[in-house]
């Protein structure tokens, strides 16, 4: 049986799928939603063993060529289970405070992470598909999990039915693909360069599609209202892992089929890679609610993301990829500080006003969300810097200098807006005596295992950037397109 | 005569979906939404997939419309604003006439500029069961196998939104 | 025309004429048998024995005053009643009745008959929504939902009988029993299968559209006239159909039990002949049970009856098809 040894290369991808299977049928019969957690802990660790180990593994392509492993998919499944990790860890206390600690969201952020896993070794559009939706379906219902709440319910309706009707575009976008290429298989496609009005359809739509996952302008609209009403730990799950999984996703899609047009989608790239920038960093001036600004926040940074795909070359691919990397860790990091945070006064305590003096009250929490902030606004010697360097330098190389400078622009317009989480947290009077709650033992190590990596591959970016290089090498996604 | 039924199912499919969308009783739209889903499944059994055609009928027009049916009338939704107004059933009725004589309009037209090229013959072996059996347990194994995951997920989901009562 | 079409035609045509003649008559036998186990003589006026009483009530129907709500939907309180009678005659296409007498020998017979079927339920639901009444709308909302659950259990049945054909198609499902039928092979799933064909058929105890004592007539309770004999009539269409259907797929069709074994080789015409007569009669003895228990049992609660299809005769249904798709693919490979 040639598909059983093929399983071999997809152990991550298999445990996380019969750790969402076995959490949800404990959930099922036992009431105990705390040994839930350990479980699907438990499942998450091995799976991020796995896929640790399938990075330094061989790399090609399986089950008939649905799906790839090994390389970029290793890389990516490593990124989606440490945010997954991370924010199942600090999950646990945060939905006990406000009291929606259900059996089923471990369930369902395990079947979202089998989607994502699923997204990370998509190697043709079915499975490409079939990964997207496994992954929004658990996320239109994780948005929605405090249901009394009108802003939850609305942010979970508003995300169901865009979402829903971004699919439609994704699948139409899938068909006129294979009507013009006659396979939905990626290299497949790959060999078609120009059909003709089917093909640009085509593209366009699935482009819209994705796009709209990864919210870049203009197809952003969601992104402040969803990841203000949905709790704030699904957020960052929404921010980090789902977006790294969708570009990842992106980065096979357009290395493995369409190498040969990148001077024409590279074109389309920047005009919303600018947009996108611009966009989110000068709005994200303006708000006052810390979740809303971490929303357009996140717009920004799929706009320097997109700046590393524009330069289409190893490089600049393994740039995003450490982008990724950086933005999960200090991602999470930040959203826990903030689901912290919020903890002490009930679900409005997101207001900036309300951060004046906090610093103090708890300088751990201080410490790491400055650590996050100083590393989200790329400020050195953080992992974001590196990032966004790597991203902006690949670029460069390429020659979209113009491009470039708008990066750098918006990137110190965006220092604004971080620091000044920071000016209320140390130099404000708090606005009141609130008691604060000490936080359990997983919570402080969690946050400051996510802070010390921040530092940490900050200072040393060299053994991880190389094996992101070493990883597009291994799958061969370059050798198509002969740079 | 395949040509013909092409031309009827498809010019049937759109009006129908014309006059879901512009219909102002829900419960007619849904009806003008079975009737789409029967006419691209007639255009299915052209093209050979009986599989496919049938699948169709069972899936969406005998199990999912009869579902939205249900909910329609179970909460009762009010008619909405006409989009158009003074659209009532009879002269839909007559529009869905009038798409028949269009399509056969269609179709010489459609006949005189030899539009349509003949459906393959081998096509036949292509929509049986067995051929789509062999399909999804070997080529398509992986994409079969996460689709199962993604209606456990949604079956999981929709409960939850459901029924869970937070105290 | 092609020989072929002419021939299905012939047969299709001769099909629906007897079985629209047998759902009249059984109209008759149901109210005949029900005086019987009531112990009253029942419509016995009408010519010899009340043989006439059918013919009697068409006519009541015709002259009947045909009665449209003012505030119903108009134009689906017309087209409803004739949705549940075209789904039964299109279920008639793929059933054979002899050796080489069916209508239509398709490749997915078994799916095509379950999504006829499934349109069924349309005509009921419509039917009450139409009437702008609120018995009649329960009677639509009972109705969809009772349908769309037992269609599974349904469905689950039938597959585990095509594991023993390996086929979808309708003759070589009835010529797999040739030797031994399925009710011997599958009697769970025939257990499954009939309870579930009771309730598509609405009939008791899965009467609950039209429960008299709660919802005074149901889905029809605003229809009159011919409109409402649309209905009667699709119902004891489907009481027939649902006969034909247990007996394709559990009672071996038109074979003799073990038919395989002891069975001599006939002439055609022979074979057809008694072909037809053995079909008949195993769909008479169903029809007779259809009119037995809905004469003996009593109705199921609402949420008895939702329980009963999602969690017992579902799971039961799966593990059933489990089982005996392991036991044949182990006999396959090891012991053939």
């Amino acid at each position: 049986m040639e598909s059983i040894s093929q399983l071999l290369h997809f152990f991550p991808l298999i445990i996380v799928t019969i750790g969402s299977l076995v959490v949800m049928m404990v959930d099922a019969f036992s009431k105990d939603t705390a040994k839930l957690y350990y479980l699907s802990v438990f499942f998450l660790i091995a799976a991020l063993a796995a896929s640790i180990s399938d990075v330094f593994g061989p790399a090609g392509e399986a089950f008939y060529g649905m799906a790839v492993y090994g390389g970029t998919s290793a890389m990516g499944g490593v990124i989606v289970l440490l945010g997954t990790l991370f924010v199942v860890l600090l999950c646990k206390e945060y939905l006990t405070a406000i009291k929606h600690h259900v059996g089923e969201v471990y369930s369902l952020i395990l079947f979202c992470t089998v989607g994502m896993l699923v997204l990370v070794t998509a190697n043709d559009l079915v499975t490409l598909f079939l990964g997207v939706e496994t992954m929004s379906i658990a996320l239109y219902v994780l948005a929605g999990l405090i249901k009394r709440d009108k802003a939850g319910a609305e942010a979970a309706l508003k995300y169901f039915l865009l979402g829903a009707f971004a699919t439609g575009f994704f699948l139409y976008g899938i068909a006129l693909l294979y009507g013009a290429a006659g396979s939905t298989q990626l290299t497949a496609i790959a060999e078609v360069t120009d059909g003709g009005l089917i093909y640009w359809g085509g593209l366009a739509m699935l482009l819209v599609g994705i796009f709209f996952k990864i919210s870049a302008v203009p197809f952003h609209m969601w992104t402040p209202d969803v990841y203000q009403g949905a709790p704030t730990l699904i957020t960052a799950y929404m921010a980090t892992a789902s977006k790294a999984a969708v570009i990842v996703a992106l980065i096979i899609l357009l290395g493995r089929a369409f190498p040969d047009i990148h001077s024409d989608w590279a074109e389309v790239f920047q005009v919303i890679a600018v947009l996108t920038m611009i966009l989110g960093n000068v709005i994200a001036l303006v708000q006052d609610n810390m979740k809303r600004m971490l929303a357009y926040s996140s717009i920004a940074h799929v706009g320097y993301i997109m700046v590393g795909l524009v330069a289409g070359t190893a490089a600049g691919y393994s740039g995003v990829m450490y982008y990724l990397f950086a933005y999960t860790i200090m991602n999470v990091g930040a959203f826990g500080v903030v689901a912290y945070y919020e903890r002490q006064k009930g679900l409005d305590f997101t207001n900036m006003e309300n951060y004046g003096g906090l610093g103090y009250k708890q300088p751990m929490f201080g410490v790491a969300m400055s650590i996050f902030m100083f590393s989200l606004a790329g400020i050195p010697p953080f992992a974001g810097f590196i990032g966004k360097y790597q991203v902006f330098a690949a670029a460069v190389y390429e020659g979209y200098i113009g491009l470039v400078l708008v990066g750098v622009i918006t990137s110190v317009i965006g220092v604004y807006y971080y620091i000044r989480v920071l000016v209320y947290l140390y130099m404000r009077e708090p606005e009141s005596d609130t008691v604060f709650q000490q936080p359990g033992m997983v919570y402080k190590t969690a946050i400051l295992v996510l802070a010390i990596m921040t530092i940490y591959f900050g200072i040393q970016p060299g053994a991880l950037s190389e094996i992101f290089t070493q990883g597009f090498e291994q799958l061969q996604i370059m050798a198509a397109t002969g740079r | 005569m395949v040509t013909y039924l092409f031309i009827l199912f498809a010019t049937l499919a759109i009006a129908a979906a014309l006059a879901m969308v512009l219909n102002r009783s829900t419960v007619n739209s849904a009806l003008f939404l079975v009737l789409n889903m029967l006419s691209i499944a007639g255009i299915y059994l052209l093209l050979k997939a009986q599989f496919l055609a049938v699948v169709q009928v069972l899936v969406y027009a005998g199990a999912i419309m009869v579902l939205f049916l249900f909910v329609i009338m179970l909460l009762n939704v009010e008619d909405e604003e006409a989009v158009l107004d003074k659209i009532n059933f009879r002269y839909i009725i007559s529009v869905i006439l009038g798409v028949v004589v269009l399509s056969y309009l269609l179709y010489i037209a459609g006949s005189m500029a030899d539009a349509l090229p003949p459906v393959a013959e081998d096509m036949a072996q292509v929509g049986t069961v067995e051929a789509i059996g062999d399909e999804l347990f070997s080529t398509y194994i992986l994409p079969l196998e996460i689709t199962a995951i993604l209606l456990t997920a949604a079956v999981v989901g929709a409960i939850m939104m459901a029924q869970h009562k937070f105290k | 025309m092609s020989p072929e079409l002419v021939t299905s035609l012939i047969i299709a045509f001769v099909a629906l004429f007897v079985v629209l003649n047998t759902a009249a008559i059984v109209v008759f036998a149901e109210r005949r048998l029900a005086g019987f186990i009531q112990n009253r003589p029942g419509p016995n006026r009408v010519g010899p024995i009340g043989i006439l009483q059918p013919l009697a009530d068409v006519l009541k129907l015709l002259f009947n005053e045909d009665i449209t709500p003012i505030y119903g939907r108009k134009a689906l309180h017309t087209i409803a009643p004739i949705i549940p009678v075209i789904t039964a005659i299109a279920a008639i296409a793929v059933i054979p009745f002899a050796t080489g007498v069916v209508a239509s020998d398709i490749n997915v017979g078994v799916l095509y008959l379950l999504a006829v079927t499934s349109m069924g339920v349309y005509g009921v639901t419509l039917g009450g929504w139409a009437s702008n009444s609120k018995y009649s709308l329960l009677g639509g909302l009972r109705s969809a939902a009772q349908m769309v659950s037992y269609e599974l259990p349904m469905g689950i049945a039938v597959a585990s009988c095509v594991l023993y054909a390996a086929s979808l198609n309708m003759v070589e499902i009835v010529d797999s029993q040739e030797f031994w039928w399925n009710v011997f092979r599958n009697p769970i799933g025939f257990v499954i299968f009939i309870i579930a064909a009771f309730a598509e058929a609405n009939r008791a105890p899965f009467d609950l559209v039209e429960a008299e004592q709660e919802l005074v007539g149901g889905f029809h309770t605003e229809y009159s006239g011919m409109k409402f004999g649309t209905f009667f009539l699709a119902e004891y269409m489907h009481v027939v159909i649902g006969s034909m259907l247990i007996v394709t797929f559990f009672f071996g069709g038109y074979h003799l039990p073990f038919a395989g074994y002891w069975l001599p080789e006939m002439s055609e015409t022979a074979t057809i002949i008694l072909d037809l007569i053995v079909f008949s009669v195993k769909t008479l003895f169903f029809v007779f049970l259809f009119i037995w228990v809905r004469w003996t049992l009593p109705r199921f609660k609402f949420n008895d009856l939702m329980n009963y299809s999602w969690s017992r005769l579902l799971p039961l249904g799966i593990i059933n098809f489990v089982v005996i798709a392991s036991a044949i693919m182990i006999y396959n490979n090891y012991f053939s």
